[in-house]
This record gives C-alpha cells, sequence and structure tokens, in this order.
C-alpha cells in the first residue's frame, strides 16, 4: 500500500492558484480527474488529502474515486518525495541477481518502507523498472548516479548513503 | 419499436428482443445464468466473469451480462469448457478470500458459497499473495472484512446510486482492497449509514453490527424489562429469511415468535408511526397556515437525516423536527408507559426490530433521550436480518407458528401507518390526516395513489381546502439530491416532500433480508415487498392515524393536543452539522 503522508502540508497560495486556473480551463473535459490529479502533482510533488479535497471539490468527483485513481497509478505520490530519490532497479537481471535483499536492507537503514520517504526528508525509496544497467546488476540509482555489482551488505549501503 | 433477432440457446431456437443481453435472453428462456458482480442498471462491468457463455464463432468466452444478442447468435451456457472456466474464476476468487465459512454470519447465505457448491468447488489450486486486513468497526452499524472481499464492487455502485460514493476499489493488483479514501474510518466520511453496502454484498465482506448477543443478554437479566417493536415493513420481509415467498405479510408469527424469543412486552413501530403522522401533520398545516418554511420535508429516515446535516444544512429549516417512529416510541415507552406501568426507566430495555442499519446510528443521538442522559430511547435496534438469526438461534420453526397479536398499550394500528414501510407511504399517512383535519371532516377516500410506486420521484397535487398542496415522494439519494437542487433553484415548490434514502423506502432498506443476485435482479422486491403493506392496509378497520384509539387516549392523557409543549418533549427531535472530514 501506498505510504501517505502524515507531514503537514505547506502548499503555497501560489501554488493554489495555478492549480485552481488549470482546473478552470480544463473543466467539463473527459477523463478530467486524472489530467487534475497529474497536474495537482506537477505543483506540489504529491497528493495530499488537503489537494485531492480541493480537486474533488472543484470537479465534483467523489474524494474516495480520486483516491482510488492515485494508488492504483505507479506515478502518483500520496507522500511527499525526499530530496534524493533512490530506485532500486527490479528488472529481471537486478532482481536475479539480489536486489530485493538490497531493498529490504536500505528499507531497513532508513526505517522507511518503499514508496516512503525518510522524516528529514533526504531520501524517498521506490523499486521501479529496469534501468538499463543490467551488466551492473543489482544496481541502484540515487538522482542520476548509479551503483551497481552491490552485495546487499549493510556496510556497503552505508557508505554509499553516506556520500549524500 | 424494437425488432426481434433469432438466437439459439443450449441448442434451442428462440426468437428474442434485439438489444437484449445474453444473460437476459437466457433468463427469459428460463436458463439460469450465474453472476456475482453484476447488478441490474448498477453495476454492469463484466468483471467477476461468472456468467460466461460460449458463442459460436467468438475467440473467448463471452461475459453474458454485458454481451448484446445478435441475429444468428448461438450461445451455450452449460458446456464442459464453460463450467470448467467458471469452476476456475470460482478458485481464483476464493485464493484471495479467508474461507473462514464456519464463523461467518452470511454462511449458508453466501453466493460465493453457492456458487463454489454448485461448481464443486471444495479446494482452490492457486495460493496467491493474501493481504490481512483489519476490520473496519468504526460506525455503529457496519463491520468490514475485507478479506471476505471478492472485489465484485457491488457494494462500491451501491454507494455510489446513494450519492455519497464513500467506498472504492483502492490499490493495485493484490493490494486492491474496498477503502475510504486515505483508508479513512468509515466513520470519518460521508457515510449516511443506509447498509445498502451490506445488503447488495454478496459475501460476508459487510456484515451488519451485530447486536443479538446484547438483546439475549438484557432477556436473561430479570432485573430488566425488555420492550420490542417491530418497523411497519418487517412484516413484508422476515418471512423471506425463512424461504418464503417475497412479499408473505408474516405479521402473527413474528409477534409470536418474539414472544417465544422472551421479550416481556410486543408492541407494534405502526402505532408509533401513528403518532409521527399527528405530529408531522400538525407541523404541516401549521407551516402552511402561518407561511412557515416550505417545502416540510419528512424525517422518518435516519439515512436522509444523517445526509442533510452532512451535506445540506440548508434545509434545517425545512426538516419536520419530528423524530422517527423508532425514536417516538422509545421515547414514549420510557416516559409515559414506564410512569403508567411503575417500571423505572433504568429498568427497561427498549429493543426496535427495523428494516435500516442506520436506525442503528439514530439511537446514539444525543438528543434521543427523553427520559433524560444516559437513557437513550431505544436501547438497541436489530435489521430483519438479526431477527431471523434470533429465530433460527432459539430452533423456532417460524413458518409453523401460530399467529399472535401484539400486546395491548402499543400494539394498536392503522393503515396509514402499516404503509410508512414503502416509499410514498409517509406521505399518503399524513396527507390522509393534513386533508381531513384542513377540510374539517373525514375523507371519503383515503387512498392518495400517485405517491405510491416504486419509482424514485412521483409527484402529485391534492386540494385541500382551497389550496393546492403539491407533493413529492422521493427514494433513493440520488434522486433525492436532484430533486433537492431542483428545490433550492426555485424549479419545483413542493409543499411537502418524502424523503427515504434507500430506494423504494423501508421495503428496500439496507437492513432487509438479502436476497442472491439471481432473485435481487430479476424479482421487483420493492414492489411486492410494498404490496403485502398495501394489503394490509386496505384490510384495516382504521385507515387513518388520528383515529387510532391508542392516539386519542395518550394524547387526551398525556400530550395535550399535537405539538404541544410536552409532546415536543418526547416526539420532536433536532439537528446539528456533521462535518465530513474525509
Amino acid at each position: 500500500m501506498k505510504q501517505i503522508s502524515n507531514a503537514p502540508f505547506m502548499g503555497t497560495e501560489k501554488q493554489e492558484k495555478e492549480l485552481m486556473g488549470w482546473i478552470a480551463a480544463h473543466k467539463g473535459e473527459k477523463g478530467i480527474a486524472m489530467n487534475a490529479l497529474q497536474k495537482a502533482q506537477e505543483i506540489y510533488g504529491y497528493l495530499p488529502l488537503e489537494i485531492q479535497k480541493l480537486v474533488s471539490r472543484e470537479l465534483g468527483t467523489p474524494l474516495s474515486e480520486l483516491y482510488g485513481i492515485a494508488t492504483f497509478y505507479s506515478m502518483f505520490n500520496l507522500a511527499q518525495k525526499g530530496k534524493h530519490q533512490i530506485n532500486v532497479c527490479m528488472g529481471t537481471a537486478c532482481y536475479v541477481k539480489g536486489n530485493a535483499k538490497v531493498f529490504e536492507e536500505l528499507e531497513g537503514i532508513l526505517g522507511i518502507k518503499g514508496g516512503g520517504s525518510t522524516k528529514d526528508g533526504k531520501f524517498s525509496l521506490d523499486a521501479c523498472r529496469c534501468i538499463g544497467a543490467c551488466g551492473l546488476a543489482p544496481a541502484i540509482m540515487i538522482d542520476e548516479e548509479v551503483f551497481g555489482r552491490l552485495t546487499g551488505d549493510k556496510g556497503e549501503l552505508e557508505a554509499i548513503l553516506s556520500k549524500y | 419499436m424494437s425488432e426481434n433477432v433469432n438466437i439459439k440457446i443450449n441448442g434451442m431456437e428462440y426468437e428474442v428482443e434485439a438489444g437484449l443481453t445474453v444473460l437476459d435472453a437466457c433468463h427469459n428462456a428460463g436458463v439460469d445464468v450465474p453472476t456475482l458482480c453484476w447488478m441490474r442498471e448498477m453495476n454492469q462491468i463484466g468483471a467477476c466473469r461468472m456468467c460466461v457463455v460460449e458463442v459460436k464463432g467468438a475467440k473467448t468466452l463471452v461475459t453474458a451480462c454485458v454481451f448484446p444478442v445478435n441475429d444468428g447468435m448461438e450461445i451455450t451456457t452449460n458446456s464442459k469448457k464453460v463450467q470448467e472456466a467458471r469452476k476456475t474464476n470460482l478458485e481464483l476468487l476464493l485464493s484471495g478470500h479467508d474461507q473462514n465459512c464456519l464463523s461467518c454470519v452470511k454462511s449458508t447465505d453466501c453466493e460465493l458459497q453457492q456458487l463454489c457448491r454448485d461448481y464443486g468447488v471444495e479446494n482452490t489450486r492457486f495460493t496467491g499473495a493474501r493481504e490481512r486486513y483489519e476490520f473496519e468497526t468504526s460506525t455503529l452499524h457496519l463491520v468490514r472484512d475485507n478479506n471476505k472481499c471478492i472485489l465484485c464492487r457491488r457494494c462500491v455502485a451501491a454507494c455510489k446510486n446513494q450519492h455519497v460514493s464513500v467506498i472504492q476499489p483502492s490499490g493495485r493488483g493484490f493490494e486492491t482492497h474496498i477503502a475510504c479514501a486515505f483508508e479513512a474510518p468509515l466513520a470519518e466520511t460521508g457515510c449516511i449509514s443506509c447498509g445498502q453496502c451490506i445488503v447488495n454484498c454478496p459475501t460476508g465482506a459487510l456484515v451488519e453490527r451485530d447486536c443479538t448477543d446484547n438483546v439475549m443478554d438484557a432477556i436473561a437479566d430479570t432485573s430488566k424489562t425488555v420492550v420490542v417493536h417491530t418497523a411497519p415493513s418487517i412484516r413484508a420481509t422476515l418471512g423471506e429469511a425463512f424461504g418464503m415467498p417475497v412479499g408473505t405479510n408474516v405479521e402473527g408469527k413474528m409477534v409470536a415468535a418474539l414472544k417465544r424469543l422472551g421479550f416481556d412486552y410486543v408492541f407494534d413501530t405502526d402505532t408509533a408511526a401513528d403518532f409521527t403522522i399527528m405530529e408531522e401533520a400538525h407541523e404541516f398545516v401549521e407551516r402552511v397556515k402561518n407561511g412557515g418554511t416550505l417545502p416540510l420535508l419528512t424525517s422518518c429516515c435516519p439515512g436522509w437525516a444523517k445526509y442533510c446535516e452532512m451535506y445540506h444544512e440548508e434545509f434545517f429549516g425545512n426538516i419536520s423536527s419530528c423524530k422517527s417512529p423508532q425514536g417516538m416510541m422509545g421515547g414514549m415507552l420510557k416516559t409515559y408507559w414506564a410512569e403508567k406501568t411503575g417500571i423505572d426507566p433504568k429498568d427497561l430495555v427498549v429493543v426496535s426490530i427495523m428494516p435500516c442499519t442506520a436506525k442503528k446510528f439514530e439511537l446514539d443521538r444525543y438528543e434521543m433521550q427523553a427520559a433524560g442522559e444516559g437513557m437513550p430511547d431505544n436501547d438497541f435496534s436489530l435489521t430483519t436480518r438479526e431477527l431471523s438469526r434470533m429465530i433460527m438461534r432459539a430452533g423456532l420453526d417460524f413458518a409453523s407458528l401460530s399467529d399472535e397479536g401484539y400486546d395491548d398499550a402499543f400494539g394498536e394500528s392503522t393503515g396509514a401507518s402499516v404503509i410508512f414501510g414503502a416509499s410514498g407511504g409517509v406521505l399518503e399517512a399524513a396527507l390522509r390526516t393534513a386533508v381531513s383535519w384542513v377540510s374539517g371532516e373525514d375523507l371519503a377516500s383515503v387512498d392518495f395513489k400517485e405517491v405510491r410506486g416504486e419509482e424514485g420521484v412521483k409527484e402529485a397535487t391534492y386540494e385541500a381546502g382551497g389550496l393546492q398542496v403539491k407533493t413529492c415522494s422521493v427514494s433513493g439519494m440520488a434522486q433525492v439530491e436532484n430533486v433537492l437542487r431542483q428545490v433550492k433553484s426555485g424549479e419545483k415548490d413542493y409543499h411537502i416532500i418524502e424523503i427515504m434514502a434507500c430506494p423504494g423506502g423501508c421495503v428496500n432498506g439496507g437492513g432487509q433480508p438479502s436476497q442472491p443476485a439471481k432473485v435481487r435482479n430479476f424479482v421487483d422486491l420493492k414492489t411486492l415487498r410494498a404490496n403485502a403493506l398495501y394489503s394490509e392496509d386496505v384490510a384495516k378497520t382504521v385507515r387513518v392515524s388520528h383515529h387510532n384509539p391508542i392516539v386519542k387516549y395518550v394524547y387526551k392523557d398525556y400530550f395535550g393536543e399535537p405539538g404541544s409543549h410536552k409532546a415536543h418533549d418526547v416526539l420532536h427531535t433536532s439537528y446539528k452539522m456533521r462535518p465530513i472530514k474525509y
């Protein structure tokens, strides 16, 4: 299940104005709910309760329906993303080479579940599809940087994270 | 004009209407095709794939519920291929189900269990990832156990049809589950407690919060006097739980069963419904005479009252201040009747049998404590289903019980009150009294037939004392929302509107016996059940509330006039805004 943010909502008036403007321009279009959520995520980076409520009110779409959409599609986040994005590749090569263990180990070190972000807002952890680094399997990406041929050893991963 | 097409079903030739679904064509031909997710006009998503059939020339099996017939179509519903596919689909459904049938309240009543029996599914070959879900128990009326959910989405469709849409499939793949937004407790959403999700659930995933043990405890406690009263519509539906035909009136057997269960007094909520009419008709006539807020909106339905409090505070001036018959009965029992009989209201336990799960919410309303704080008008409210379980557990052979009558004090009722259970009934009962009061004489005919029927919105205009009284009775929250919008915009200027949350009114309430899909989709439950009530109405000697001898006596003895100070203390309520968090 996707992690839901429990951090206080810090949206700005400018952000809200942008979203409201977009909704006003597109209201009535077919399939608007999904597009509105995409736009909202583009503006806020994630889809907290406050924003889904706003979209629900403006479009007349039930909140539960928006939440259903937001939890169905992997592109939507319900929790704010950290400063650095860790993507653990679960493509075939990385997976058979043991990236599931790497993923678990990272969850332990960071004290969060996949899809979540650390309390200090530094890291977000996600599983992802093939990153095209099969020759380095098992591999992870932190932001744009690839770290490959991992052993899944705790010390090794802690050393990588300490660079950030 | 509809065209016909020629088709074959299992080798037999039929001429059927073009545009019919394969499912309906088969049904009309007397061929049963099983369904789980399909609800006529409400949930036509072809998701569960129980209804697959073979169509000659089609590449795959097709879902009968959504596939239309066409000319020359050859359908096979019972081939080995079809049966194996259905069996596999059942196994797949079971792989995500906890299969705790022994301890499930729905056991023997469960559509999934029945289909597994029909198709010889005793075990599943599949063991997929299975989530464990906590029970949802945040409300007084419902328990949701997602471990028994097969994701048919019937509850979601029912909730959407009630215009509240507080539940939705959330997540994806193995993690898909029915939830409120942000996994919030149901109690913090805009749920109106109507129970339509429960009555439409094919498995034990959604059930009412069972209070039968609490009631048995009260009966066993010798220091308590336990009184039960039964809502108008229960007599028209309880028999279904014991295999009787839909629309059988079992009033006498029900009373006999309640007496055998050990209740000290068995009263009729109908009697209280007659008091409701006294107060509501009085309120209506006063508002018309004195230029009060119109339209008057009825307040018997606790699902609607909760909806109004959550979504439409602008109608607080319109909604009647009358308690529902449940509230009036409990209020009178714990004040007037307790005083008369010398029973301390603290030792009095009032149990209501209701067609409704929102009544469980209603009895907890802070202002429904006529006898004082800590003494709710009603202590427990059971659904028709809960009562049927109590009767079964007591080992009573319901069908063979001889008819018995209600106890005297609150056991006499009128034709006006018995029709409360059908959409339009409260309005008709109110008109019988209000029109008679305004004209100052008894009516030649007490039938207001235009407000009857299972349609969602019924409009009618009647003459009373020179005034054209514009009425509307509406049931089903989607329809209600529509009517309220029209009233707000000034498009409609009714004088009085009867509002019932459940489509068709209480006879189709969320607490009524669950009928499986093959009955629910093909039998007009609302009309058959309502007919049982209208037949009783005609058979009654007294058909207007203000001529009920008990009503006359109690007003003379206690309340004085309708709308009196005392009547307000016991028979009226108030409303408050209920903010929705999710």
